[in-house]
């Protein structure tokens, strides 16, 4: 067994490893993950794989519009929220709904949002941003939501989520610079899936993106992705130190998504089959499921429950986003605090086509 | 000839212009392996090989910078930018640099770089993949906009782009990138920019329109003919920077009424610009105020409402009905 994590102001190549793909500890066990904890971060991995597979089943039949899964980086979206404080901020990126519905997002909203329908963005309470579909964007506001926190005197901390092709973007390294600057409270969480849609890793940087923290004065620590227990050490350490005034880290977790970029993308045109197979040998799942049989701590009647449970959540989400639809109008009433004149006038040439359409359209 | 789609046609361009000109490269996301997001770019790697079929590092801004540099430095780059709405990061060396450093030099360096970008709605894509802003880019001096309506056109209008001397941002309306199969010559030829083209004729009212919204108003123009016996004119852009000035006013001096149809937002949109001009050239000829039939002026909305946004047939109709019976 090696020594407990530290996230440092140096870079760490090896990536921090505490739970091997055969369910092994490689590390003792981080201060504060205790049995329960392992269990919740278990049963949100199981819950959060059934979401996955229901969507992509939901797009395939056309229920669905244009979806971005995340299945095989489970223990990133499960492990970089559940050791954080609920009103910590969370600024993801369309891949990371999983980590919004694990900071308190209802698994309807983010069905609606894919649904196509902007309610599905309407988070009151949760301290969440909307998904930001604009690669590395997310990554400046995570830095002004620290900054603020700080300011204000919040004690909050902010998580910027974002995948290996964010880094290549200028707002990347502003939001690092910034945060290195101000030595703000802030998670720089970037989930290096080793591809970019199409793009390999070695096409986005010509060094280890953890390496990248050391010119911005921003600490720096690499994990297993695939990891749970490395990844809840990572964040929650990172996160005391925001919180001790210490400054930003950088966290670069190395995993893999399964499946395509997102539905409208064909992954056979730039990866190979035995490639996604290596990846699933490290499946975060299985690796703690096993742990945790191992410790006693979980068994076949668990998971046979927990699966049914599971169903039937994810069933529920299914019929109530179905069930919600935004109205035509919608499209006019958030753009202003208050409409402007054209907005007013447009609002109603389409109110009026909407009766017209209701009294059975027109001659 | 072949008979191609819109995106086939613009593969087929890129393809004809590279084979006679070893300065053209095709550089962007996802543009070499994956052949492009939507295949604009299929095969050009295998054709090309990985100096001339690039993919770059994910950064407009360093896209757009890197092939004005490109650009001046003797290259002829085909930039990607793979969804209008993410030019954004990008828009600083496009509208500071690429637009003005023919004028800053008076004349020394030119950018002839073309910036071809998928554009407009109608494909119920995520959010932040249906804009078509290209209004701002004709309010930016220096740089020529061109958005295509049909496959011939998209090869022709593309090769030409390619040969200009100035930056130009070339549209590719994605609703219709699959929408029809046209004749398409093999070889590189040119349809010329600034031009645009009657893709109907009538004497009633004029349609005028650009990209995907041609077809839209094409099938209005039917819809007018049948029910109201209107023979309205559809005038296609093609070219939105610089217009094709001569074929407005001839057309609105013709019908005397005029609808502009553009699926951008109304306000500051280029339907006030046409309005404008065409007030102030033939205002005595006009039988009725130009009307504009537009998307509105809110952001593009996510799939579920996508419909209500965008203009139809039946809000061109409306358009038509207002100046033929002002
Ligand atoms: C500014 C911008 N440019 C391009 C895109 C199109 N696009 C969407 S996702 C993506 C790849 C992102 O890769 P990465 O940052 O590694 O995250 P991953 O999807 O792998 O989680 C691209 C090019 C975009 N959304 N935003």
């Amino acid at each position: 067994m090696g020594s407990a994590p530290t996230v440092t102001g140096e870079c760490v190549q090896a990536p921090l490893q505490c739970l091997t793909p055969a369910g092994e500890l490689a590390a003792p066990l981080p201060p504060g993950l205790d049995a329960n904890r392992l269990v919740e971060i278990y049963r949100w991995m199981v819950r959060l794989r059934a979401f996955d597979s229901r969507a992509l089943r939901l797009q395939r039949q056309g229920r669905l519009g244009t979806y971005a899964p995340y299945s095989g980086q489970e223990a990133c979206q499960v492990c970089s929220v559940l050791p954080l404080q609920r009103t910590d901020w969370i600024c993801p990126t369309y891949r990371d709904h999983g980590a919004m519905m694990v900071h308190g997002v209802p698994m309807a909203n983010i069905l609606r949002y894919w649904r196509g329908d902007e309610w599905g963005s309407h988070l009151p309470g949760v301290y969440t941003l909307p998904i930001s579909i604009p690669i590395a964007t997310q990554c400046l506001h995570a830095v002004g939501l620290a900054w603020a926190a700080r300011l204000r005197g919040t004690g909050q901390v902010a998580v910027a989520y974002f995948g290996d092709g964010a880094t290549s973007q200028g707002d990347f390294h502003e939001a690092m610079n910034f945060a290195g600057v101000f030595r703000l409270p802030v998670i720089f969480f970037c989930q290096n899936n080793l591809y970019a849609i199409s793009v390999p890793l070695a096409r986005q940087t010509a060094a280890p993106i953890v390496t990248k923290a050391a010119g911005y004065g921003v600490a720096a620590l690499r994990v297993d992705g695939n990891d749970p227990i490395a990844v809840w050490a990572a964040v929650s350490q990172a996160a005391a130190r925001a919180r001790a005034g210490e400054g930003a880290t950088l966290i670069e977790a190395l995993t893999y998504r399964y499946g395509p970029h997102t539905t409208a993308d064909d992954p056979t045109r730039y990866r190979s089959e035995d490639e996604v197979r290596q990846w699933q040998e490290r499946d975060p799942i299985t690796r703690l499921h096993r742990y945790l049989v191992h410790q006693g701590l979980w068994d076949a009647a668990s998971e046979e429950a927990l699966q049914e449970q599971v169903k039937a959540e994810v069933a529920a989400a299914v019929a109530e986003a179905e069930s919600l639809h935004p109205a035509p109008t919608d499209i006019f009433d958030y753009v202003y605090g208050e409409a402007p004149w054209y907005i007013r006038e447009q609002r109603r040439e389409v109110l009026a086509e909407a009766r017209v359409g209701e009294g059975g359209g027109h001659g | 000839m072949a008979k191609l789609t819109l995106v086939e046609a613009v593969r087929d361009g890129l393809a004809a212009e590279m084979r006679q000109d070893p300065r053209v490269i095709v550089l962007g996301e996802d543009v070499g392996v994956n052949g492009g997001v939507f295949r604009a770019t299929d095969g050009l790697l295998a054709e090309f090989g990985p100096d001339r079929v690039i993919d770059t590092p994910l950064a407009e801004s360093g896209i757009i910078g890197t092939a004005i540099g490109l650009a001046i430095g003797g290259m002829r780059p085909v930039a990607e930018i793979q969804f209008m709405d993410f030019i954004a990061p990008g828009h600083d060396q496009l509208v500071s640099h690429a637009a003005r450093m023919r004028n800053r030099t008076r004349g020394a360096l030119t950018v002839p770089l073309v910036i071809r970008t998928p554009s407009g709605g109608g494909i119920r894509p995520p959010e932040h993949h249906s804009d078509s802003t290209e209004a701002v880019y004709c309010h930016y001096p220096g740089i020529k906009v061109v958005i295509p309506s049909n496959p011939y056109d998209a090869k022709g209008l593309l090769i030409a782009a390619i040969r200009d001397d100035d930056p130009v941002l070339f549209m590719e309306p994605k609703r219709i990138y699959r929408a029809q199969r046209q004749e398409v010559p093999a070889e590189a030829y040119t349809v010329p920019l600034g031009k645009a083209r009657v893709a109907r004729e009538g004497n009633d009212c004029t349609l005028v329109s650009w990209g995907a919204m041609v077809d839209v108003c094409l099938e209005a123009a039917e819809q007018a003919e049948r029910e109201h016996r209107w023979q309205a004119e559809v005038l296609d852009l093609r070219t939105l920077n610089p217009m094709d000035i001569d074929a407005v006013i001839a057309s609105a001096e013709k019908t005397g009424r005029v609808a502009v149809v553009h699926e951008a937002p109304r306000q500051c949109g280029l339907g006030a610009e046409i309005a404008a001009l065409i007030q102030e050239r033939v205002f005595l000829y006009l039988q009725a105020p130009v009307v504009r039939v537009t998307g509105y002026d809110v952001p593009f909305p996510l799939a579920s409402l996508e419909d209500v946004y965008l203009p139809n047939v039946r809000r061109v109709m409306a358009g038509i009905q207002k100046v033929m019976q002002f």
